[in-house]
């Protein structure tokens, strides 16, 4: 499965792509294999806070309700409009059209707790074990 | 069960082979996914899908006093039931609730039955119907748990038909819906039943569980061009829950009367004295005071689950008792149980879900139905 080598990633399988102080987040490839068809996105308003570790969102699938977490404390700018209304997508292409959500991060807040692609590919296989 | 090792059907390193995403269900390491459950879903309405259903129980009962044993121990007139034919029914406690539901195929004549009982509920229906043998030393009656002898898999959907009958050399177009009869399946002595799970025509094949390897492959290798698809636990719940068939546990369970679950149908209180019959008449008498419903939700949302609550104006009224993202509507339904005086079609209710109220409608059940019905 895909793991872009020029994003942070999460224990909880969200991907982070730092660009200044937005930081856009989404699901990786292995979550949206796991969850399955994706029926459903929860996602925040442009303006909400959310918190590092914190979930911010709910993704359904045809079998189950997860939450997804916020891998910075911010605030969010912009929602994925495209996703929400077609959540399919997370499914199609997690890294490109699913971006789920744009953060202006406080203080580079938490950011340093994410792991590089290499570490994040180490940490699946430890998963799949 | 003092072991809890999950167990494996014959079938699965063919679920492996096929890419299954694989899960622990009832004590077996069973398949949930193969391609994803919607394509699963659609493949079984438009084409046709294979399960296997290795984990489910079956248990036969016979001996001259079988029909006796069966009157007394299931909701259902069995004495009506033929050879040849299958009956749905429910295995009753003693407040009139419900232990599992099950399908009762009747055998040739003096041949006695076969009972087939959730795989959750094996262990626990095999423990009660010997119980009830014991207490009834009068009837000449055996009951043998056979599951772990006997190979079943389906095969649902509109081309299922055909696909069974090319590699089979019996008739099976004659086989009526509920009725069964014994056959070859590539060769493998089987019975051929026209039921199944999934609201769709095809049979459920019962046979040997060592040769269950055989049949499967054989279907799959004669449905290549016929759209047949491995079909997983995902999508067999999504697909009985559009035809509005209970799953025990969610529809169904101890503390619900079959009157409230509108199984009604499948309880014959004339039939003479059954496990639970007091329990069950006075709730037909007095009327239940919950009712089986399904909804629609009405506004965009997440699905509603198993266990959310269902109100009517902030007051609560029941609950969710399953639902889902309906492939086939391409909106989200579910079942609820509901006090009675707020049910009715086209009725608003809402469901709690993560805390809000969500708009729904009620509409008629069940949601679907195949064109030729």
């Amino acid at each position: 499965m895909a793991v872009p080598g020029d994003l942070k990633y999460t224990k909880s399988h969200e991907w982070a792509r730092v660009e200044g102080d937005i930081v856009t987040i989404g699901m990786t490839d292995y979550a949206q294999g796991e969850l399955g068809d994706i029926t459903y996105l929860e996602l925040p308003e442009p303006g909400e806070a959310v918190s590092a570790e914190e979930p911010f969102g709910v993704v359904e699938s045809v079998k189950a309700a997860s939450d997804i977490y916020a891998p910075v404390t911010g605030e969010i700018v912009e929602r994925n409009e495209d996703a929400v209304g077609g959540p399919e997508v997370v499914n199609a292409s997690p890294y490109e059209q699913a971006w789920l959500v744009k953060i202006r991060v406080d203080d580079q807040g938490g950011l340093d707790k994410l792991m590089s692609a290499d570490e994040y590919e180490k940490y699946l296989e430890e998963v799949a074990h | 069960m003092a072991d809890d090792t999950l167990r494996r059907t014959p079938l699965f390193d063919r679920y492996v082979a096929l890419g299954a995403k694989i899960i622990p269900f009832a004590g077996w390491e069973m398949p949930v996914q193969y391609s994803g459950i919607i394509a699963e879903h659609n493949a079984v309405r438009n084409q046709a899908g294979l399960f296997d259903l290795g984990h489910m129980g079956q248990v036969d009962v016979a001996g001259p006093d079988a029909l006796a044993y069966l009157q007394a121990t299931t909701t259902n007139d069995v004495s009506t039931l033929q050879p040849g034919e299958a009956q749905y029914a429910m295995l009753p406690n003693e407040q009139g609730g419900v232990i599992d539901d099950i399908l009762i195929y009747r055998r040739p004549e003096g041949d006695g039955y076969m009972v087939v009982v959730n795989a959750s509920n094996r262990f626990r229906d095999v423990d009660w119907m010997h119980e009830q043998r014991e207490k009834r030393r009068e009837l000449n009656v055996s009951v043998r748990d056979i599951s772990d002898e006997t190979g079943m898999i389906a095969i649902q959907g509109p081309n299922a038909p055909a696909i069974a009958q090319s590699i089979s050399g019996d008739d099976l177009s004659n086989i009526a819906h509920y009725h069964w009869r014994s056959g070859t399946i590539a060769g493998v002595p089987v019975m051929v039943a026209r039921t199944g799970y999934t609201g769709e025509d095809g049979f459920e094949i019962y046979g040997p569980i060592d040769q269950a390897g055989k049949v499967w492959d054989a279907l799959m290798a004669a449905g290549k061009d016929l759209g047949l698809q491995p079909i997983g636990l995902g999508a067999r719940d999504t697909l009985r829950l559009e035809s509005r068939m209970p799953l025990y546990g969610q529809e169904l369970g101890d503390d619900i009367s079959p009157y409230e679950a509108g199984l009604g149908w499948a309880v014959k209180l004339n039939k003479g004295d059954f496990v639970g019959r007091e329990g069950m008449a006075a709730v037909k008498a007095e009327g239940p005071k919950r009712k089986a419903v399904g909804f629609h939700m009405t506004e965009r949302s997440g699905a509603p689950r198993t266990h959310y609550p269902v109100g009517v104006e902030g007051t609560v009224i029941g609950e969710v008792t399953s639902g889902a993202f309906s492939p086939t509507l391409g909106e989200n339904i579910g079942l609820a149980l509901v006090a009675p005086e707020y049910a009715g079609v086209g009725k608003p209710l809402q469901v709690e879900i993560r805390g809000k109220w969500v708009n729904a409608e009620q509409i008629k059940m069940p949601f679907y139905k195949r064109s030729d019905q």
